[in-house]
């Protein structure tokens, strides 16, 4: 299909080179995105006004998990085929370094907030690479089964170490990130120093012991509706995930679960557009960026999933959910009420330690 | 046979201990589920033994059959309401009909007379093994088939389900199925895609397997090596080694790509099975046809091809089941506009555990169910034409 419309276009390019102005932007493109209740709602509050206002066909690929090995494959076979992509934003640096990602000028690609300030100022510190349009903020956090805690629901991310109060399992990520991070914070390290305790070889060790005191009742995920799948049968009795997932649970499917926001995580999720993609492909992708990043498109994905709006000119604007009619902004991570006890995540640490840290803890975990 | 054997009554000593042997069985799989293990062997055991001796002395067959029977729908109905009355029912039908059958010598008839004991212990033993394979070969399937009519978003048995209540169980997983873009676009690419490539792979694999068939043909071997390959390299590299080859010639995200890829995966199956037919093909009714003066493409289409086609077509449905289930190649090959079917279950599983899922996959179960009765009854009938078999 798609070879026969590009050969088209060709065919078109080559016929009517005087009024060729059909040909210098792509009308069809495909975004690459994670899935689910995520990609459903960038369909609605991006896909479809986008397309009615410019009749571009959008095809939808779900391929965020291998975004980064799969660009790398395209790269070498000469043949990128993705448009706009959305990754998590170490995802985004990587793709940067790797000269995978085009870099995109904030100032000129970007659009301003309706009062004029400038994108860069709007999106302020969230722009940690050059690369990366930054979408939304997520958390990853707890989510508990309210009718297997007894009388006192945990209140602390410590729950999850603590099996004499809350026994039952546990899910968490198969991956070192966010659970070594809690493991320090619950064996009586400081916030501030988890980073530089993380740095050494002694607390790496040291929260691989505190993960140990669990193992044997952690199911371990590795997509992000595992854990509500565990949670819904009753199979865990608290678990990690994203908080989108979790608003699912709770609000859309009526489990009898809670959010546990202490020591919630933060991570950012935005697009890149490929580098290398031809002048036409590109301008429908930066035209597509321009609008698709916009202070009242940001605001209007948070009709439709609990994550937070990148610009600080959309919080404002956050309303009630498109379907049941609930206010969002308390199920906001970064809602002052539940952004309480947050920890930030420290990109750079992990540009440098993450081959290191994930190599000992999958050691670790298949001991 | 069952004059072999006379059915003849068993010592006490035989029948209780074996009947109590069964219910330590079953009240280990009973009580590991209720939580006690050993409650639940010990409990087996003991009521097992008391029904067969009470049983066999007090009562006549026939009113003590339909005793345990209510016996143990009671004791289920107590302990799990409607479901556990047609789980106790099934455990009561099944200890009435053990205890007889073991008293009565029944176990012995339709064997041969001067069995030992330890060769009719292997005889049922044997086909209790079978059956527990058959059993962990077929309960996924029978798992996914009721959870695919869930009320709720998750892969859940609620106990809404579980108490048979009409409440737990909808349809709307087929809706969604029916109604869902994402879905309805991956059965048309599965429905655009497999035929096509079951049609190259039938005939390029019917050509090949003719041609292979020739005795003068060199390197028949290596040949048929070749081309059977594509089944037994590991999908992955093929659909490596696809993607970067079909990239260069600009074949990578087209239909045209898929469809040719999955036609080299289906060639292999095509050629087994024509290759297998042709071997009781008699070439001298070829002859006989040209003798006649028909020219070889007359004699392919009027002689050869009606004798061989159910290996022909039991091919192409293996050829068409390969392409309609196939993952890891299309994800490599093809671009989101060629998403097949399987390609939207495996990112479904990831992102998000729809029971959708399982609706599809009860009805692309069902279809191959369909499809595996044709090849088989055509391979009964080819059986049939070639005289194998008396049928």
């Amino acid at each position: 299909m798609k070879f026969r419309s590009l050969t088209a276009i060709a065919a078109t390019t080559a016929l009517c080179a005087p009024m060729a102005f059909a040909a210098d932007i792509a009308d069809e493109m495909t975004i690459v995105s994670w899935g689910g209740a995520y990609s459903k709602s960038q369909l609605r509050a991006y896909h479809e006004p986008y397309s009615e206002k410019t009749g571009t066909k959008i095809i939808n690929d779900d391929s965020s998990a291998e975004a980064v090995a799969k660009l790398r494959a395209m790269n070498e076979a000469g043949n990128v085929t993705w448009d706009v992509v959305d990754v998590v934003a170490a995802d985004a640096m990587r793709l940067c370094d790797e000269g995978l990602a085009m870099e995109i000028d904030p100032d000129t690609q970007l659009a301003a907030a309706p009062d004029g300030t400038s994108a860069a100022e709007d999106f302020g510190e969230l722009l940690v690479s050059e690369c990366f349009i930054p979408q939304i903020v997520y958390s990853t956090t707890f989510g508990y089964r309210t009718d297997l805690v007894g009388d006192t629901p945990p209140t602390s991310v410590c729950a999850v170490f603590d099996t004499d109060a809350y026994p039952g399992k546990r899910s968490l990520e198969k991956r070192s990130i966010n659970n070594v991070e809690w493991a320090l914070l619950c064996d009586g390290v400081a916030k501030e120093d988890v980073y530089d305790v993380l740095a050494t070889e002694e607390g790496q060790q040291q929260a691989l012991d505190k993960l140990a005191t669990i193992k044997d009742d952690v199911i371990w995920w590795s997509a992000g509706a595992d854990t509500p799948q565990l949670l819904a049968d009753g199979e865990v009795v608290m678990g990690s995930t994203y908080n989108g997932r979790l608003f699912s649970v709770i609000e859309e499917q009526n489990q009898p679960v809670a959010m546990l926001w202490d020591a919630q995580i933060f991570d950012l999720d935005g697009w890149i557009i490929p580098a290398g993609l031809s002048p036409e492909r590109q301008a429908r992708a930066l035209d597509y960026i321009m609008f698709a990043t916009d202070t009242q498109r940001l605001a209007d994905q948070a009709k439709y999933i609990s994550y937070g709006p990148a610009r600080a000119s959309s919080a404002p604007l956050v309303g009630k959910h498109a379907d049941l009619g609930i206010d969002m902004a308390p199920h906001m991570p970064t809602d002052p009420e539940n952004a309480k006890n947050t920890f930030l995540y420290n990109y750079e640490f992990w540009a440098d330690y993450r081959d290191d840290i994930e190599a000992k803890f999958q050691a670790w975990l298949s001991q | 046979m069952s004059t072999l054997s006379i059915a003849q009554r068993t010592p006490v000593n035989f029948y209780v201990p074996v009947s109590a042997a069964a219910g330590a069985f079953a009240g280990l799989l009973v009580g590991t589920s209720q939580g006690s293990t050993i409650i639940g062997v010990l409990a087996g055991a003991v009521i097992l033994a008391v029904l067969a001796f009470g049983a066999t002395t007090l009562l006549a067959e026939r009113p003590a059959r339909w005793g345990i029977l209510a016996a143990f729908g009671l004791a289920g109905l107590l302990i799990g309401a409607l479901p556990g009355l047609i789980v106790g029912l099934m455990f009561g039908w099944f200890f009435g009909w053990f205890i007889f059958w073991l008293f009565e010598g029944r176990y012995r008839v339709g064997l041969p007379p001067y069995l030992t004991m330890g060769q009719v212990l292997w005889h049922y033993t044997f086909r209790v093994i079978c059956g527990a394979i058959f059993v962990f070969l077929i309960t996924p399937i029978l798992v996914v088939l009721p959870l695919s009519f869930n009320a709720q978003d998750f892969f859940t048995f609620t106990p809404e389900m579980l108490a048979f209540d009409p409440a737990g169980y909808s349809l709307k997983h087929y809706r969604d199925f029916l109604t869902n873009d994402a879905w309805q676009d991956a059965l048309r690419n599965s429905l655009l895609i497999a035929p096509m490539a079951t049609l190259l792979s039938v005939s390029f694999g019917t050509l090949a397997a003719i041609g292979l068939s020739q005795p003068h043909v060199p390197f028949q071997r290596v040949i048929m090596a070749v081309l059977i390959s594509p089944m037994i390299v590991p999908l992955i590299i093929s659909a490596a080694g696809m993607y970067f080859f079909y990239s260069r010639i600009g074949l990578q995200g087209t239909y045209m790509g898929v469809v040719l890829a999955h036609a080299a995966l289906g060639i292999p199956f095509v050629i087994i099975t024509v290759t297998a037919t042709l071997v009781g093909f008699d070439q001298s009714l070829t002859r006989a046809a040209a003798n006649m003066g028909a020219n070889p493409v007359t004699t392919f289409f009027r002689v050869q091809m009606p004798l061989i086609l159910p290996g022909v077509i039991s091919g192409g449905l293996f050829a068409f089941i390969t392409s309609f289930d196939e993952v890891v190649v299309v994800l490599f090959v093809g671009s989101a506009g060629q998403k097949t079917l399987p390609w939207q279950m495996f990112t479904g599983l990831r992102e998000q555990i729809s029971p959708t899922i399982l609706a599809v996959a009860t009805i692309l179960v069902v279809i191959s169910i369909g499809l595996l009765t044709v090849v088989e009854l055509l391979r009964r009938r080819s059986e049939r034409l070639r005289g194998m078999s008396p049928g």
